[in-house]
């Protein structure tokens, strides 16, 4: 599987003026990867991504879906869009039949599958998704924000993409239901292989979860690298309405207050590790010293509380 | 009396069938007393289907107690002739930008409350300014509301409830569909209005970090007020949040886990910069 997109650029009118929502983008989505698409709201994301299943249609460029171009005469977008699954944002708002299980297989009854094929797509789709046999005859509407999500997920898993796009897959849900559909969709890509590119608004998610990231801004693809790359440019990132992870700020920062610490952290994970190490160290320093100035430690202590007291409303 | 006062407050979700039976009592709010003060900035967080937003609702009127009873300003909810000066003590921001904004310019959309309760022109052209002026937004006051950023967008909606004065504003969720950036800006513009203006505000939120920001944070966990705290009291809880299905900001899950490590660090830090301080002074 692969989808390579060549200078597009969409334009499109708006009183009279000409709005440029995409402008030259070039990148190869190649087998297995987990691709994080980040942007400020209305940098160009959605717009993207409505182009990789053949729903919106470049003013310029091409793309090759498998070596084939999808604006090519008598291309067969029908297949394409079975290819290429797209869950948009809040999901949950298209869920219409009577229980979870019709609702999946509405899918594909419509690719015209037999009976016994559509149900056996409804149940692996309804497991994929990390719910059981025991939601099947439920009604959609008596679940739970991150469950009615799920269902919707699974809708689009019974057409058996190759890849799957998802809008916003976790706004509005709380942290339990994010983790939970985060570490699902990254099962898809590690079990199944699927390909997968997730549109994001938390930096934190995209830190801990892809192995590349995008950054659109303005139409245009800004950066394309691991998210250790991307995040790197964390003072470019903010000036375009983005931000690092919240652990990366305080590498930076420890950094620049002279501790050696490597700041090329991403996650809690990896700063515990590298601060575990990096303290661990100077602790065994100071200890050394620790007999002639011992006294001193509970004013000191004190000191840093005081001063905690001050500075209580610095990121408000 | 305090500002806001809830006691024993009950709220049901009736679901009917076709015979007009009840089918299914959900409790969504089940037996929650709680003062706020007037002033206050209050964080509410909890699950999805916790209770937050059900109790939010009885905060402006939109809802009514099915048990107990609640009282804004002094006023009753349940008394029906209380309702427009409830309204008009406590107003409410949702969570999607677009589906609040009305006006084709942003000084109209602003000015929108007030034209419906009738006051003078002279009147809304002040109010309507100065507004926009507590939010950061004057600069965009002829421009169409199309072209404005989430972040943007949103601030504009505070204008609107702002122009309305309030005592109190409610953010139900209203950074959910924002950009860093954007949920950077809302979050300033209503610390401020709390500091500067006074305003008691109410914020519901799934991000940690926004709830640093307030004097209290209140948990509901299944219809239930489970916490209640300032943020150093909630977010030390480390465990028992997870165990209501939350999260803590990442620094005070780093501090937590380097404690694990036998690296001994106040269970209280929230924010990057007090991790730094408390950091290099170990060093």
């Amino acid at each position: 599987m692969s989808i390579r997109l060549e200078h597009i650029s969409l334009d499109y009118q708006d009183g009279g003026r000409t709005i440029h929502a995409l402008k030259d983008i070039n990148l190869e989505i190649s087998d297995n990867q987990f691709i994080g698409l980040i942007g400020h709201t209305g940098s160009g994301k959605s717009s993207l991504i409505q182009h990789l299943n053949g729903l919106l249609h470049a003013t310029s460029g091409a793309i090759y879906y498998n070596g084939e171009n999808i604006y090519a005469e008598g291309y067969n977008m029908r297949q394409l869009r079975n290819k290429v699954g797209l869950v948009f944002q809040y999901p949950e708002h298209q869920l219409f039949e009577v229980d979870v299980f019709s609702d999946v297989c509405f899918g594909p009854k419509n690719q015209g599958l037999s009976r016994e094929e559509v149900e056996a797509r409804a149940k692996e789709a309804i497991e994929l998704a990390g719910l059981d046999e025991s939601y099947y005859r439920k009604s959609p509407f008596e679940l739970s924000g991150g469950q009615k999500r799920r269902v919707a997920i699974a809708g689009v898993l019974a057409m058996k993409p190759e890849i799957l796009v998802l809008d916003e897959p976790t706004a509005g849900l709380d942290p339990q239901g994010r983790d939970e559909i985060l570490g699902q969709i990254s099962k898809l890509k590690k079990e199944r292989n699927m390909t997968i590119v997730l549109v994001s608004h938390s930096m934190e998610d995209v830190a801990r979860y892809v192995d590349r990231l995008i950054v659109m801004n303005k139409g245009e693809a800004v950066f394309d690298g691991t998210p250790r790359e991307v995040f790197r440019h964390y003072k470019e990132l903010e000036k375009i309405g983005l931000a690092a992870p919240q652990v990366t700020y305080l590498m930076h920062e420890l950094k620049r207050k002279g501790l050696d610490v490597n700041t090329d952290v991403i996650t809690v994970e990896e700063a515990r590790e590298e601060l575990a190490r990096v303290l661990k160290k100077s602790v065994v320093e100071t200890e050394e010293n620790t007999v002639q100035k011992s006294g001193d430690t509970t004013e000191e202590n004190q000191s840093v509380f005081n001063q905690r007291e001050q500075e209580d409303s610095s990121e408000c | 009396m305090s500002f806001i006062k809830l006691l024993k407050l009950v709220h049901n979700y009736v679901t009917i069938d076709e015979d007009g039976e009840v089918e299914e009592v959900n409790r969504a709010v089940d037996g929650v007393d709680a003062e706020i003060n007037e002033g206050e900035f209050v964080a509410i967080l909890g699950h999805n289907g916790s209770g937050k937003s059900t109790l939010a609702k009885h905060l402006n009127g939109l809802l009514f107690p099915d048990e107990g009873t609640v009282w804004i300003g002094g006023y009753d909810t349940k008394e029906e002739e209380n309702l427009l000066k409830i309204r008009q003590t406590t107003g409410m921001v949702f969570q999607n930008p677009d589906n609040q904004i009305i006006g084709s310019i942003v000084e109209e959309d602003v000015a929108f409350g007030l034209e419906n309760i009738g006051v003078e022109t002279e009147k809304i052209w002040k109010r309507v300014a100065e507004s926009l002026e507590a939010v950061g937004m004057t600069a965009y006051r002829e421009q169409s509301p199309n072209r404005l950023s989430g972040g943007q967008k949103q601030r504009v909606a505070i204008a609107g409830v702002m122009a309305m004065r309030p005592k109190c504003i409610i953010l139900d969720e209203s950074t959910a569909m924002l950009d860093p950036v954007g949920r950077k800006e809302v979050i300033q513009t209503i610390s401020q209005l709390n500091k500067e203006e006074g305003i008691t505000v109410i914020l519901i939120t799934h991000y940690m970090e926004e709830a640093v920001c307030a004097d209290r944070v209140f948990v509901m966990h299944e219809g239930h007020l489970v916490m209640e705290g300032n943020p150093r009291e909630i977010f030390s809880q480390v465990e028992t949040l997870k165990s209501y299905h939350l999260d803590v900001p990442q620094v005070t899950e780093l501090a937590y886990e380097l404690n694990k490590e036998g690296i001994m660090l106040p269970s209280d830090i929230l924010t990057v910069d007090e991790m730094v301080d408390i950091l290099c002074q170990l060093d």
